[in-house]
């Protein structure tokens, strides 16, 4: 308990978040004057570097944004160039893409819900603290990320930075015959992701909602992965291509770093919850099922039973890759030849990655060179939600003491699964605050 | 090594895939967990036991001055320094700046680049600091990270080949790329350690494990050429995830 009126709250490497970052909250007189989620991971210069590059390098080169979900870099990447020379590839390689990003959803997932954010409910300071006490359901946990990664390493040659995309289609598509074992991995993993639901159902999740606007891709029939349209719960909608005309990112008065908003609206939400909102009645059966025997209704505003959605998203890439595989026919032709656009071109791409809506760009030269790139990650995005989350949640627990408060505010950031790795991209002045900071 | 060495996981300029890395070993996890203590891994566990740690596995490339300052900190605390990933062992995909002006890339991604603090270069890790041992990759291998940390608590040296890429795919009896499909492949001057997986989907080998000790890339440059890349596609190849590794950056200026 405790009744100090100023008080900073401060955690200079967030732990069990993807990348590094740090949080900041400060309280004066009895209110949360500040909250900062401050991202000090170096900048990459990814648009920079990409200028001058080949059209068909895009998707390599980004995958290498980050290591958690380099298939939703290769896809977007892939999109967008194919954007730009004007060709839609065909639906037995967009199903092989789809596929491959079943894998990354199940292993980016389980990832999430057992290693990093259910020891947070079961109050571990790590999942091989919690295999100590819960050695089976960790063995559970191991066991769904091995079947997603098994989708990508057979697919895609390896878990990460897989060698397997281009520009246009595969290097070498699998046969049937290929992915027989893996459909037998995918049955088990199955009863897996139906008894992570249930298992992350049960937690006790503290009270709190949020009123962010929900921004999702829709493709009506399918609950999508790497296509449709940005659709937001209070019924915007706007082109792939409009992208950038509805999403801006500037710079706030109290914060260091770049923060995306909607035009004419503010702050937004994008990820496992938005989709789930927008799009839940396209679930396979199963998952809608599980999702309505966990407790979820029309959308689930609370952060913290966003481990419940990621268990019903990953139960859902379960089922949708038992039935590709299932329905699996090899492409006609591996790859549909992309030539450059033989004139200036602008090609958009957004897919769904793990995380929420990623965004790519590139303006190509006629021969196919990059002149320019624009990539707008989900992180980034969700930071000035994070933010508020943090700011409504630590004014309505200020009577717990410092230790207490700092590791409630970490769970809070948790919750959204923030990929600090993919966002430094956008990174602006916070390596000169955290330094000024560190000194002080 | 005793039994209860301590491990640490720390991280730079990258993209985290390398300690992902270590969390993909599904199968080896709990027992890699049983046989050390975790020192440092903030991605993975909010505990930290203070140093000095038995063996150190750095991701990343050094980009910012308090990068150097924090790398040294964790040299004087870490037995055993493993540079893991093509950033920690050649400046990785980052190191694209090294050739640019970085002041015009700093202008091009930051609306108000005068406040970063960025080092002209992006460097591996042995350019600041002594290092025990590197591995190789982008990303580097699951098995061969198993394998050293297994060495490393045994107290032995691990083996880590320095041969090219070639000899794997002849163990793994896969045509040749360059010679059966007439496909460019870095093969004959990468490093092995990946298993060859590229040519076994058909693709030539896009050089991510950075140069073999011995490679003669000089003498691939005309054969790639012959198979139709243009100069600026071989300059674009060995430019890519290890463009500050010595062996490249002199072959193809």
């Amino acid at each position: 308990m405790t009744h100090r009126l100023d008080r900073t709250l401060r955690v200079a490497g967030l732990t069990r978040v993807e990348g590094e970052g740090a949080m900041r909250v400060q309280v004066s007189d009895g209110r949360v004057t500040d909250v900062q989620l401050a991202i000090y991971e170096p900048p990459r210069f990814f648009e920079a570097l990409l200028r001058g590059r080949g059209y068909l390098e895009a998707p390599d080169i980004t995958a290498r944004v980050c290591g958690i979900c380099p298939v939703a870099y290769q896809v977007a990447a892939c999109r967008a160039v194919e954007d730009a020379c004007g060709v839609t590839v065909p639906e037995d390689i967009g199903v092989l893409r789809r596929l491959l990003c079943c894998g990354e959803w199940i292993s980016s997932h389980a990832l999430h819900i057992y290693l990093l954010h259910a020891p947070d409910f079961l109050g571990y300071d790590g999942v091989v603290e919690m295999a100590y006490h819960h050695r089976s359901v960790v063995e559970r946990g191991l066991a769904l990320k091995k079947a997603g990664n098994a989708i990508l390493d057979l697919l895609g040659g390896r878990p990460i930075h897989p060698v397997n995309v281009r520009v246009g289609g595969f290097y070498r598509p699998p046969t049937r015959a290929d992915l027989t074992p893996l459909a037998e991995t995918l049955r088990r993993a199955r009863d897996d992701a139906l008894s992570t639901v249930r298992w992350v159902a049960g937690f006790d999740f503290p009270e709190f909602a949020h009123d962010h606007e929900l921004l999702a891709l829709v493709e009506p029939g399918r609950y999508t992965m790497d296509g449709g349209t940005p659709h937001t719960d209070r019924g915007l909608t706007f082109p792939v291509r409009a992208f950038e005309r509805h999403i801006i990112e500037d710079q706030v008065p109290h914060s260091t770093a770049l923060h995306a908003h909607l035009a004419g609206r503010g702050r937004y939400l994008t990820g496992p919850t938005a989709r789930y909102a927008l799009g839940h009645r396209w679930l396979s059966p199963l998952a809608r099922e599980a999702a309505v025997a966990a407790g979820l209704r029309y959308d689930c505003r609370n952060p913290f039973r966003s481990i419940v959605v990621r268990a019903v998203e990953t139960l859902h890439a379960v089922d949708e890759a038992l039935g590709l595989i299932a329905g699996y026919r090899p492409p006609r032709t591996p790859a549909v030849p992309v030539p450059p656009p033989g004139r200036a071109a602008v090609g958009y791409g957004a897919i769904e990655a793990p995380r929420g809506v990623l965004f790519h760009r590139y303006a190509l030269s006629p021969d196919g060179t990059i002149t320019a790139a624009r990539i707008v990650p989900p992180t980034a995005q969700n930071q000035p939600s994070i933010e508020d989350d943090l700011r409504r949640f630590v004014a309505a627990r200020l009577d717990l003491d410092d230790v207490q408060l700092t590791r409630e505010c970490e769970r809070a950031i948790r919750n959204y699964d923030p990929c600090i790795s993919c966002a430094t991209h956008f990174l602006d002045l916070t390596v000169e605050r955290v330094g000024r900071r560190r000194r002080a | 090594m005793a039994a209860t060495a301590t491990l640490a996981v720390w991280k730079f300029a990258s993209c985290d895939g390398c300690q992902l890395s270590l969390l993909d070993c599904e199968d080896e996890l709990l027992s890699i967990a049983g046989a050390v203590r975790i020192g440092y891994f903030l991605e993975a566990s909010s505990t930290v036991v203070p140093g000095p740690y038995d063996v150190s596995l750095v991701e990343g490339s050094i980009t910012t001055p308090s990068d150097v300052q924090r790398l040294w900190r964790m040299r004087e605390q870490s037995r055993l320094l493993v540079a893991v990933g093509a950033c920690a062992t050649a400046g990785g995909i980052q190191a694209l700046r090294n050739l640019a002006d970085i002041a015009e890339f700093r202008a091009l991604v930051y609306a108000k680049p005068e406040y970063l603090s960025t080092l002209d270069k992006s460097e591996p890790v042995s350019a600041h600091v002594p290092v025990d041992l590197e591995l190789r990759g982008c990303p580097i291998d699951r098995r061969q990270l198993v394998d050293t940390l297994s060495a490393l608590l045994a107290g032995r040296r691990p083996d880590l080949p320095t041969h090219s890429v070639c000899f794997e795919c002849k163990a793994r009896g896969t045509p040749c790329p360059l010679v059966t499909d007439g496909v460019p492949c870095l093969g004959p001057v990468t490093q092995a350690g990946c298993g060859a997986i590229c040519p076994v989907y058909g693709r030539g080998c896009y050089g991510c494990f950075g140069p073999a000790a011995a490679a003669n890339v000089a003498a691939l440059v005309p054969r790639l050429a012959e198979l139709g890349m243009s100069e600026v596609d071989i300059q674009r190849v060995f430019r890519t995830f290890n463009t500050a590794a010595p062996a490249l950056a002199e072959a193809i200026r």
